[in-house]
């Protein structure tokens, strides 16, 4: 069981995200974006209860400005939801836990 | 009298919250905290907060978040994430419904804070995290050298306006009125601060774009001119909805939604006491919330030792 939030950039982005072999939320995020800091406890408490079945990434939007400008990314914190290589769900903004496992159940 | 699960649950984990669980943790009351989404609330989206004593120079909303929630922690305060759905206060024993859950308590402090108003304007769902926020700390940075629009006038429009200067190249700030109410400091800021032009007796009517916006609508309430302006983001700072749905209609309100209380934080339900901006206050503000919470919790530990 793969445990734990993957850092990961613009050059691994395609390999380990759109290539994955199962469902991928990735956290978009900056150091500056207080909600960011907020919302990553709540995804790394899911990354251990969904782990096996979905892999959890964060992304660092100001070290990596292709992939967010790829996916029209101008807030955060953007948590994108991708399956088999495209987007299947995007939440902008703060959210209660219950409504990150409402998404997740869809994609799984 | 029935056993509880507790004698205090306290809804939401702003300032307000947090006060008032670091004080009922002092007063070894047997607490706990519900917060929805992590604690600090509001003040998590505000990037600077210098009118809060004890920080000369300021600090970080997210710092003062997390400091207010540790010395809650350290205090002994039980912090849980779960969303309260509704209450239900017809008996002395208090049933607060959770996500999954129903616990019971004798005194509660409804600290839910308010959510930033939408305009209510035709495209404004639609575009909502696609060029149009409240957050200027999460969105500023994308509007390095671009155009953007603010609306409101109070202390968070103008406060936020001239945040957004350090990225934006210009920002149109757009008051309905022909002056603000924001603190007189913040409005020497934003009216000196050339990148920001300021159309007063003006308000945004639509917003257009693609798939982000790209442009708004405006009229001049006074000559009713109306105009086009290219932006690429339009910030919304036009006050406060009170979060208090799952409450029902329980408990008495003003007009606008906010909790009816008494000098002594308690609502028109004994022993459901309201704090912070959730409350019918005449100022919402860090410093004015963790006074309520100071006074709901002392009114909470009288109201459960005389039950």
């Amino acid at each position: 069981m793969a445990e734990g939030v993957m850092e990961i950039n613009d050059s691994s982005f395609d390999s380990e995200v759109l290539q994955a072999d199962k469902p991928v939320l990735v956290d978009f995020w900056a150091p500056w974006c207080g909600p960011c800091k907020a919302i990553a406890p709540t995804v790394e408490a899911l990354a251990g209860e969904y782990g096996d079945k979905i892999k959890f990434a964060k992304c660092n939007v100001d070290e990596n400005p292709v992939t967010p400008g790829k996916f029209g990314i101008r807030a955060i914190p953007t948590l994108i939801f991708f399956k088999n290589g495209e987007v299947a769900h995007q939440i902008t903004g703060m959210v209660a836990k219950t409504k990150l496992e409402e998404a997740i159940g869809k994609v799984i | 009298m029935a056993e509880t699960d507790f004698d205090l649950v306290i809804i939401g984990g702003g300032p307000a919250g947090l006060t008032a669980g670091l004080y009922a943790a002092r007063a070894r009351m047997n607490v706990i905290l519900y917060e929805k989404l992590s604690p600090g609330g509001q003040v998590l989206t505000t990037d600077w907060v210098e009118n809060y004593p004890g920080f000369p120079k300021g600090i970080s909303g997210a710092d003062l978040s997390r400091e207010m929630s540790e010395q809650a922690r350290h205090f002994g305060l039980r912090i849980e994430s779960d969303e309260v759905l509704s209450l239900d206060l017809s008996g002395p024993v208090r049933k607060i419904q959770l996500s999954e859950s129903t616990v019971t308590a004798r005194a509660i402090i409804i600290a839910t804070g308010a959510s930033p108003k939408r305009l209510g304007i035709p495209g404004e769902d639609r575009f909502f995290g696609k060029g149009i926020s409240s957050c200027a700390t999460c969105d500023g940075p994308f509007c390095k050298d671009r155009v953007v629009a603010a609306v409101g006038g109070g202390d968070t429009a103008v406060q936020e306006s001239v945040f957004l200067s350090k990225f934006a190249k210009k920002i149109y700030l757009i008051h309905r009125r022909d002056q603000f109410r924001a603190e007189k400091i913040l409005q020497e800021r934003a009216l000196s601060n050339e990148k920001i032009e300021v159309l007063w007796d003006t308000v945004v009517t639509g917003v257009s774009g693609l798939t982000h916006v790209e442009g708004i609508h405006t009229r001049n309430v006074k000559s009713g001119e109306t105009k086009s302006l290219k932006i690429d983001t339009l910030f919304v700072w036009i006050g406060t909805v009170p979060n208090a749905g799952f409450a029902g209609d329980a408990l008495k309100r003003d007009e606008y939604g906010f909790l009816l209380t008494d000098a002594r934080m308690e609502t028109s339900v004994p022993g459901v006491f309201a704090v912070g901006d959730v409350r019918n206050t005449p100022l919402r503000q860090i410093a004015t919330a963790v006074g309520d919470a100071a006074i709901a919790a002392a009114s909470a530990e009288h109201y459960i030792e005389n039950l």
